[in-house]
C-alpha cells in the first residue's frame, strides 16, 4: 500500500546539511559511526563544524554540552544503544539538568538492527530519555517527517532525543511542514478501537487499520511522533473509543504505552501494549524478528479483534 | 614576579573565601570543607587576577570560563563569585537551603557566574573541551579553566576527554588538578593509584606544570607564563586537604562533613588570626 521506501538516516543527513547552510551555529558530533549515522556527509560539507570524537560516547555528550553553553546548536549522533545506555549519566548531568541545547539523534534503534543481536538492539532508550526532566523525546515514522524534525528541533531551545531505525521505511507522509513538537496525528478516524503508534510501527498501524476495515472494524489510527511531551488531546480522543492499542519497537516498559497510560490516568481506558515484552532481542533478519515479537500489522489486527 | 601588594590582596581574599567556606558549610550542616579549602588559593588567583570576567555581565560571550569539575568544592566557588559581585555575599549563608539558589553542587541555571552544572565526577573536562572547541570555531580568544579533583582521575571519561583535548589541539584549555592526595575512602594511592600523574598527562599530549597550590606567587606566575603551543595545559597543584584550618588539614574526616559549633568557632578564629598576621 505504500508506494516507496526511503531511509531516515539519509533524510537526517540531507536535513542537517540544509540546516547547516542556514544556521552557522549548528555543530555536529559523532563517535566513529559517522558513515552509519550518515553525519559524515555534514562533515564533508562543513569540516569546521563537524567533530568525530572517536569511540568515546560519554565524552561526546560532555563536549556537546560545552559547545551548547557557548551558543551552539549541537547534534550528537551514534547508535541508540550507545547514545543512551552508555551515556545516561553524561546526558543526565551535563545536558538534561542544565537544560542545554543538545539534540541527540540516535540511529539503529529497535530489533530491526537484525543480525548484530541483543547487544546492539536498543529497546529501552525511550524509557531512559523519557524519565529525564527537560528532555523531549521524538520517534519519527518516515523520511519526510525526519526532514521536518531536524529544523523543528533546531528552532526549539532545549535537549531533544530523536530515535530512528536503520532500515528503509515506507513513505507515509507526502507533504512537508506537518511535524510540530508535542503534536499527535489522527491518520484515520474510527470508533471501535484506537491504534496509537510511534516510529517504525506507524506504518504497521496504518496497515492494521486497513485489515480491520475490510472486516468491518472501524479503527482510529494515530501517529504519535512526540512521546514526550505527549499530545493529551489526541490521546483523550482516542480513549473515547474505549480501547487503545499502543505500538512501539521498544520494551513495553516506560515507552509510548506508559506515556499514554499516564495521560489518561484519571479516565482509565482498556489498553494493550504491543512492544517487546521485557526480553532482550536476538540475532536474525529484521522482518523475522519483527514477526517473532509481534510487531506486525497482522498482530495489531489480531489484538484489536480480541479486544472488541 | 608579581607586586607584593597584589599577592597580599589575593592572600586576603583567599582567607575570606576560607572563612565563607567554613561559615556556609557550618550553617548548612553539611558540605565538603576539605576539598573547598584546598582550592581556595587557586580560586582566589583565578577570580581576582587571572580570569577575564565581568560580574555585571555573567553571560559575557568573551569571558574566560571555569568548570568546577569537582563540584562538591562549590562553597569556595560560591564565595569567590559573591566576593566578586555576582550576587550578595549574604546569600552564602543560605547554602543548601530549600528555596534558596546555592545548591549543594553548582547549578548554572540558578547561580549567576557558574559556567557549568557539575557534581557527578568525571564530566567536567569533557564539557571544558566543548567550550574550548567553541572558542576555536568562533576564533575567540577566551580561555577555559577546569578544576579537577585527584580522585576524579579514576573516572574513565576524564581520559577520553584528555585524549580529545590534545587531538583537537586545544591550547585555550587549562586544567588544574587539585592534588590533595585524599579521597572519601582514603589516600588516592591506596584506593586506586593515579601516579605517575605528570607522566600520564604528558603521554596524552598535554603540557604539564607542577606547582605548590598554596603559593600565591607561584600560582600567578604559572598562569601568566602558560604558552600557546597547540597543546592543552594541566597544572598539577600540590595542595593540602582542609588547608588553613589546623584540625582539618590532611584529614579524611572533613571530606564531606560540617564542623560542630566548637570546631566552627576554632576554625574561624584560626583564619582570623592568619588575617591579622597578614597585616603585620
Amino acid at each position: 500500500m505504500f508506494k516507496e521506501k526511503r531511509n531516515l538516516r539519509d533524510a537526517y543527513s540531507s536535513a542537517l546539511i540544509e540546516l547547516g547552510n542556514k544556521n552557522k551555529d549548528v555543530v555536529v558530533l559523532d563517535a566513529d559511526l559517522a558513515l552509519s549515522t550518515k553525519t559524515k556527509r555534514f562533515g564533508t560539507v562543513f569540516p569546521d563544524r563537524f567533530f568525530d570524537v572517536g569511540i568515546a560516547e560519554a565524552n561526546m555528550m560532555g563536549i556537546a554540552a560545552g559547545l551548547a553553553t557557548c551558543g551552539k546548536i549541537v547534534f550528537a549522533s551514534t547508535f541508540a544503544v550507545f547514545a543512551t545506555g552508555r551515556c545516561y549519566d553524561a546526558i543526565r548531568q551535563s545536558i538534561a539538568y542544565p537544560c542545554l541545547n543538545v539534540k541527540i539523534v540516535a540511529t539503529h534503534a529497535g530489533v530491526s538492527v537484525g543480525g548484530d543481536g541483543a547487544s546492539h538492539q536498543m529497546l529501552e532508550d525511550i524509557a531512559l530519555m523519557r524519565a529525564l526532566p527537560n528532555m523531549t523525546v521524538i520517534a519519527p515514522a518516515d523520511a519526510t517527517e525526519m526532514e521536518d524534525v531536524v529544523p523543528e528541533i533546531a528552532n526549539y531551545y532545549g535537549p531533544c532525543y530523536v530515535r530512528i531505525g536503520r532500515a528503509d521505511a515506507p513513505v507515509i507522509f507526502e507533504k512537508h511542514g506537518e511535524f510540530k513538537i508535542g503534536k499527535g496525528y489522527i491518520l484515520k478516524d474510527g470508533d471501535d478501537v484506537a491504534i496509537i503508534a510511534t516510529g517504525t510501527m506507524t506504518a504497521e498501524a496504518i496497515k492494521a487499520g486497513e485489515i480491520l476495515k475490510k472486516e468491518g472494524i472501524d479503527a482510529m489510527v494515530v501517529h504519535m511522533p512526540t512521546i514526550k511531551p505527549i499530545d493529551k488531546k489526541v490521546v483523550e480522543k482516542a480513549s473515547k473509543t474505549g480501547r487503545i492499542i499502543t505500538c512501539e519497537e521498544h520494551t513495553v516498559i516506560g515507552g509510548l504505552g506508559d506515556a499514554i497510560a499516564m495521560a489518561i490516568q484519571r479516565k482509565p481506558t482498556q489498553m494493550h501494549r504491543i512492544g517487546i515484552n521485557d526480553v532482550f532481542g536476538e540475532s536474525g533478519e529484521a522482518e523475522e524478528l519483527l514477526e517473532k515479537y509481534g510487531l506486525t500489522a497482522e498482530n495489531i489486527a489480531k489484538v484489536a479483534r480480541e479486544m472488541i | 614576579m608579581h607586586e607584593e601588594k597584589l599577592v597580599k590582596e589575593i592572600k586576603r581574599t583567599a582567607l575570606q573565601i576560607r572563612k565563607w567556606v567554613i561559615e556556609s558549610i557550618y550553617r548548612a550542616g553539611s558540605g565538603h570543607p576539605g576539598g573547598s579549602l584546598s582550592i581556595a588559593d587557586i580560586i582566589a588567583c583565578l577570580y581576582f587576577h587571572e580570569m577575564r570576567h565581568n560580574p555585571k555581565n555573567p553571560k559575557w560571550e568573551d569571558r574566560d570560563r571555569l568548570v568546577l569539575s569537582k563540584g562538591h568544592a562549590c562553597p569556595a566557588l560560591y564565595a569567590a563569585l559573591a566576593l566578586s559581585g555576582y550576587f550578595p555575599v549574604d546569600e552564602l549563608k543560605n547554602l543548601r537551603k530549600t528555596g534558596h539558589f546555592l545548591q549543594g553542587h553548582p547549578c548554572m541555571r540558578k547561580v549567576p557566574g557558574v559556567d557549568m552544572s557539575t557534581g557527578s565526577l568525571g564530566h567536567g573536562l569533557s564539557v571544558a573541551v566543548g567550550m574550548a572547541l567553541a572558542g576555536k570555531i568562533d576564533k575567540k580568544d577566551y580561555r577555559v579553566f577546569v578544576i579537577l579533583g585527584d580522585g576524579e582521575l579514576q573516572e574513565g571519561e576524564v581520559w577520553e576527554a584528555a585524549n580529545s583535548a590534545s587531538h583537537f589541539k586545544l591550547d585555550n584549555l587549562i586544567a588544574i588538578l587539585d592534588r590533595n592526595g585524599l579521597q572519601i575512602d582514603g589516600p588516592t594511592e591506596e584506593i586506586m593509584h593515579i601516579e605517575p600523574i605528570a607522566w600520564r598527562w604528558r603521554a596524552f599530549g598535554w603540557n604539564v606544570i607542577e606547582i605548590d597550590g598554596h603559593n600565591i606567587e607561584e600560582i600567578l606566575d604559572t598562569f601568566h607564563n602558560i604558552k600557546k603551543n597547540g597543546k592543552p595545559t594541566i597544572i598539577v597543584a600540590n595542595t593540602i586537604k582542609g588547608k588553613g584550618v589546623s584540625f582539618m588539614e590532611g584529614t579524611l574526616s572533613f571530606h564531606g562533613k560540617a564542623p560542630s559549633h566548637e570546631q566552627y568557632m576554632k576554625a574561624i578564629s584560626e583564619l582570623e588570626q592568619e588575617e591579622r598576621e597578614l597585616d603585620v
